[in-house]
């Protein structure tokens, strides 16, 4: 085909008809934490003594935490959505949550005698954590690459990726209120890697689903 | 004030997301030339024959059409324009086997640079468009061979101008998988 011929036909196809990809994002986020929640509580749903366990600083914490870094992971996937990327990705913003992280495990560290850490890091269900993370996951994730799809992500897999680490924080966030381990440093550990596995398994999905 | 280039094809740009079809062919008629030495200059350093580099170029300019909604309206058009053919230019290097380092600066000084003046190798691709079964067929020989416009295709084969479109919308796309498959 002619460049010139080409030109006109696109042309002709001038006005605009998607939304932009950060709109599109939103509302797949949206509508994957809506069955993230749904999933959540068909399979397991909040621990018994969930209106008492608000008023424990570990125990909300973790919904702190799994929170910035839900909201963390989105922006920075809304920017990675267009090929302007990384020029215009706010990176360090992955500090704020890594900040969290941190100072919650230093604390941990004075109120706890060191006796009892690697009992709170094994704590009693990290089996049911790793298992749950991804399933929940699995909704958002799925939501999140599709719309991806609309976008121009110039690196799949990294796009990928933070489409998987914001949907593994989301469902980290629904599983924290059943999880009956609240020490930092099981969340550090047994979270982290949920999350982890989810954000390898979004970084695959982006390298065959995300090209154009 | 002169308006610099990167103001001047985002205001066209603007207008053209906003369907006037004038501006956005004038935007597409000045981009052709500058992504061509893009891609020319790209394929050259990386050592790649630069015989195809209208296919690429074309390429690139559907890629910009059908993701033209992730551009933002207040940014630059510049940088947007070079991360799209940078990311179509490193996936023709990967098809052809090169070695993909494609930094992205100098695409970005080349569209900050005055366009150059080049010959157009018309290059006869027809038989993307004449294997086209049925109506889409019809509507991109109609529209792009013939350089009809909407109305006037529309009118010669008695559909409505939403339907001709749509058609041709779908067509577009499916010429971006086909640029994808011919040259895999």
């Amino acid at each position: 085909m002619k460049t010139d011929d080409l030109i006109h036909a696109l042309s002709q196809d001038a006005a605009i008809r998607e939304p932009a990809p950060d709109r599109t994002l939103a509302i797949a986020l949206a509508v994957g934490g809506v069955a993230a929640a749904i999933v959540f509580a068909l399979l397991l749903g909040p621990r018994e003594d969930f209106p008492e366990a608000l008023h424990e600083a570990r125990f909300v914490f973790k919904f702190i935490l799994t929170g910035t870094l839900t909201a963390v992971a989105a922006m920075l996937a809304s920017s990675f959505v267009r090929p302007t990327a990384p020029a215009d990705a706010r990176g360090w913003l992955l500090l704020a949550p890594l900040a969290l992280i941190v100072g919650a495990l230093a604390l941990e560290m004075f109120a706890t005698p060191s006796g009892e850490w690697a009992e709170l890091l094994v704590g009693t269900n990290w089996l049911v954590c790793l298992t749950y993370v991804p399933i929940i996951a699995a909704a958002p994730l799925a939501a999140l690459v599709a719309a991806m799809r609309r976008g121009a992500p110039t690196q799949p897999a990294l796009a990928g990726a933070l489409a998987g680490l914001a949907s593994g924080a989301l469902a980290a966030m629904l599983y924290a209120a059943h999880c009956p381990d609240d020490s930092p440093f099981f969340v550090a550990v047994w979270y982290g890697l949920a999350i982890g596995i989810v954000t390898v398994a979004g970084a695959f999905a982006g390298h065959r689903l995300l090209r154009w | 004030m002169m308006k610099t280039r990167d103001e001047e094809w985002a205001a066209w740009m603007r207008a053209g997301l906003a369907g006037d079809s004038v501006a956005y062919r004038r935007l597409l008629d000045a981009l052709s030339p500058v992504l061509r030495q893009m891609v020319r200059n790209g394929l050259a350093r990386a050592g790649a024959s630069v015989g195809d580099a209208d296919d690429v170029m074309q390429e690139t300019l559907l890629a910009i059409h059908l993701k033209r909604h992730t551009w933002r309206a207040d940014e630059p058009l510049g940088p947007w324009i070079a991360g799209i053919a940078r990311y179509k230019l490193i996936d023709a290097l990967r098809r052809r086997g090169k070695r993909a380092e494609v930094p992205i600066e100098p695409m970005i000084d080349v569209l900050a640079e005055a366009p150059q003046e080049q010959e157009v190798s018309i290059e006869e691709v027809t038989r993307l468009v004449d294997g086209l079964p049925g109506r889409q067929g019809e509507v991109v020989r109609a529209v792009a061979i013939s350089q009809r416009s909407i109305r006037e295709a529309a009118s010669g084969m008695s559909l409505s101008e939403g339907a001709v479109r749509v058609l041709l919308h779908r067509r577009l796309k499916k010429l971006a998988a086909q640029y994808r498959m011919e040259n895999a």
